[in-house]
């Protein structure tokens, strides 16, 4: 296809997402650099019959004229980066210093807004995904041991999980684990303990939250696996049989291998999703125990006071941890083709 | 028919059936229960006594009079007028769809059909894009469009989900054009037509099980947004999802959990009547990009 027309052809897309994502980008770390007005300070003196008084108060007027001749805010350079709500470097020198210990350091670490967020996303990236992998190799695995009639059922059901609102999701689990619903009520019984509350503890939250992780994908994972399943080749699964293997060595030495490339492509889309967690977070009100990248974005933007600076900020951090991420996929994609194109 | 390699022992068999089961209630119970529960009332649904009231409902039949009650979709549909973000959810779809797909299937074609180097990086990129969390693009948008008095109205949210769309669409698209042989088209120029008579006549009458399949991921998109319907839209043009997410804040101290109870349950409606119908094709879309790609 000449250029031209493949110009004309994909022009309206890549406009689109020129405009809507490439150019946010640059508009988060352009707004990243400033942060918002200081009130603007006025000193007035009162004078009354026992002498003068100084005072000095915020100008409402000034201060709303400033912020609405410069919307930005003032320059501020990389200082948002460093201060507390972000990498926060001198908090993080003075911790190691004044530590005794590597715990003592690292509690004080977790008390910084943007580690606690840090350390739970990641956490939930590389434990979910992995679980993820696992857990939808063994669905397939067993749905396609089931006889023919039966698949089409368990696929409809296995799809729910996943196609639902992933706010509706956690919401939905979010009631039945409270103390007066079912999964609640039934676990305070089992574990004989009145007070016993997946809300309360911190431990428990992210295990509920992970847990919900793994819900919600792993039907993602069981369906391209189940695909794959399909095309196992039926003469090596004998020819395997014929050598002597047993069924987990087929499985073991046959299934698996055949199945890697949709393991990688899986471990991609879920490394991607799981890195932005943020509606299990809002539907399970877990903010206190738990708060991802993406939460501290949002609860900046929604405060009574928008912090754009401080949310920029964020992003771009987060951005360069979604690079970092894609980057060993992009390198070996990038190998690949060249190897076709030779 | 099954052949000798698919052979079983009976203890392997019921033990992969129970999995099997045991995996089903988990995906289907917690649904199944919400939908039983949102006709009956909050005393029953989050019961203190008894987990089981929640199914025999006492406290609905001495409310209410009967087991069943529609007292939280009342509520929620017409008193809190849940109706009007249902119907701003329809238009923000639908026109989400329509116009991603139609952007979609042109720049998937072009890629599609596009022997040089550039778009295979154009579908790189488009996979960085895909990875962006949508929170970090709507810290973006919001200062621009306030300042420019775009914030809050729905064709606004439209166009930025149809953006945050694209790679999406551009890559699943891009593999469905590559099934097509290229002697289709290229046979119509040869009769004389241009690409884009080529496209219209040849390629257009054979791309709809492709099209139909993507469509359905980007209703999905669309449908299940949070973060961009959630930042962007002012408090009278909101979606179902993030006035369900207001409605907790509100509806709880009120004591009327039910209504947002009732209101998930018609959000997931829609979408079970969506897989009952396309259970195939949302099959064969997730496993397109990975056997292909």
């Amino acid at each position: 296809m000449p250029h031209r027309t493949f110009i004309w052809f994909i022009l309206p897309s890549l406009a689109a997402m020129i405009l809507f994502i490439a150019l946010p980008i640059v508009s988060v770390v352009v707004q990243s650099l400033y942060v918002e007005h200081e009130q603007v300070l006025v000193t007035v003196e009162n004078c009354g019959p026992f002498g003068c008084t100084e005072e000095t108060r915020v100008d409402r007027d000034a201060t709303a004229e400033l912020r609405e001749a410069q919307p930005l805010g003032r320059f501020n350079g990389l200082g948002t980066y460093f201060n507390r709500a972000h990498l926060a470097t001198a908090e993080i020198a003075e911790a190691w210093a004044t530590s005794d210990s590597l715990g003592a350091f690292w509690d004080r670490v977790m008390n910084l807004p943007f580690y606690r967020a840090l350390v739970f996303t990641l956490a939930y990236t590389f434990i979910v995904t992995p679980l993820v992998v696992i857990l939808g190799l063994a669905i397939a695995l067993g749905v396609n041991a089931l006889p023919r009639i039966f698949r089409g059922v368990t696929i409809f059901f296995s799809l729910l999980p996943m196609i639902v609102t992933p706010l509706i999701g956690s919401l939905v689990l979010f009631w039945m684990i409270d103390a007066e619903g079912v999964i609640g009520a039934t676990l305070q019984i089992l574990f004989d303990d009145p007070d016993l509350s997946l809300k309360a503890s911190p431990a428990l939250t992210w295990i509920t939250l992970f847990i919900y992780g793994v819900w919600s994908s792993a039907p993602f994972a069981f369906i391209v696996y189940y695909a794959g399943l399909q095309t196992v080749p039926e003469e090596t699964l004998e020819a395997a049989m014929i050598d002597g293997a047993s069924r987990w060595e087929r499985i073991r030495y046959v299934v698996i291998p055949h199945l890697a490339p949709l393991t990688v492509f899986i471990m991609l889309i879920q490394f991607m999703d799981n890195f932005r967690v943020f509606e299990p977070i809002v539907g399970f009100q877990a903010q206190a125990s738990a708060t991802s990248l993406s939460y501290i974005i949002y609860s900046d933007l929604r405060g009574d006071v928008q912090q754009f600076g401080s949310a920029a900020a964020t992003s771009v951090l987060t951005i360069i941890g979604v690079a970092i991420l894609l980057t060993p996929v992009l390198i070996r994609t990038w190998r690949d083709f060249n190897r076709k194109r030779a | 028919m099954a052949a000798a390699s698919q052979r079983r022992s009976t203890a392997l068999v019921v033990f992969s059936t129970g999995f099997i089961l045991l995996w089903l209630i988990l995906a289907a119970f917690p649904f199944l229960w919400t939908l039983w529960g949102s006709f009956k009332v909050q005393g029953d649904f989050f019961s203190r006594a008894d987990w089981m009231n929640a199914i025999t409902g006492p406290l609905t039949t001495e409310q209410t009079g009967g087991p069943f009650t529609g007292e939280g979709y009342w509520g929620a549909w017409v008193e809190s007028g849940f109706w009007r973000n249902v119907v701003n959810t329809g238009i923000v779809v639908v026109c989400t769809v329509v116009i991603s797909l139609t952007l979609g299937t042109l720049g998937g074609y072009a890629l599609a059909r596009s022997g040089f180097r550039y778009a295979f990086w154009l579908l790189m990129i488009a996979l960085v894009f895909r990875a962006m969390p949508h929170i970090t693009l709507v810290s973006g948008y919001l200062l621009p469009f306030f300042q420019w008095n775009l914030w809050g109205h729905l064709p606004t949210t439209i166009i930025v989900l149809v953006a945050i769309n694209q790679p999406f669409t551009l890559w699943m698209l891009h593999s469905f054009f590559l099934n097509i042989p290229k002697d289709l088209d290229e046979s119509a120029m040869v009769d004389g037509c241009t690409r884009f008579q080529a496209f219209r006549l040849v390629i257009i009458p054979v791309m709809w099980p492709g099209v139909i399949t993507t469509g359905l991921f980007s209703f999905l998109l669309a449908y299940n947004d949070f973060a961009v319907t959630a930042m962007l839209l002012s408090s009278e043009n909101q979606t179902m999802i993030p006035r369900i997410a207001s409605f907790l804040g509100s509806v709880q101290q009120e004591g009327n959990v039910m209504f947002a109870v009732a209101a998930v349950v018609s959000a997931t409606a829609p979408l079970f009547v969506l897989i009952l119908f396309f259970q195939r094709q949302i099959v064969s879309g997730l496993t397109a990009g990975a056997v292909k790609g």
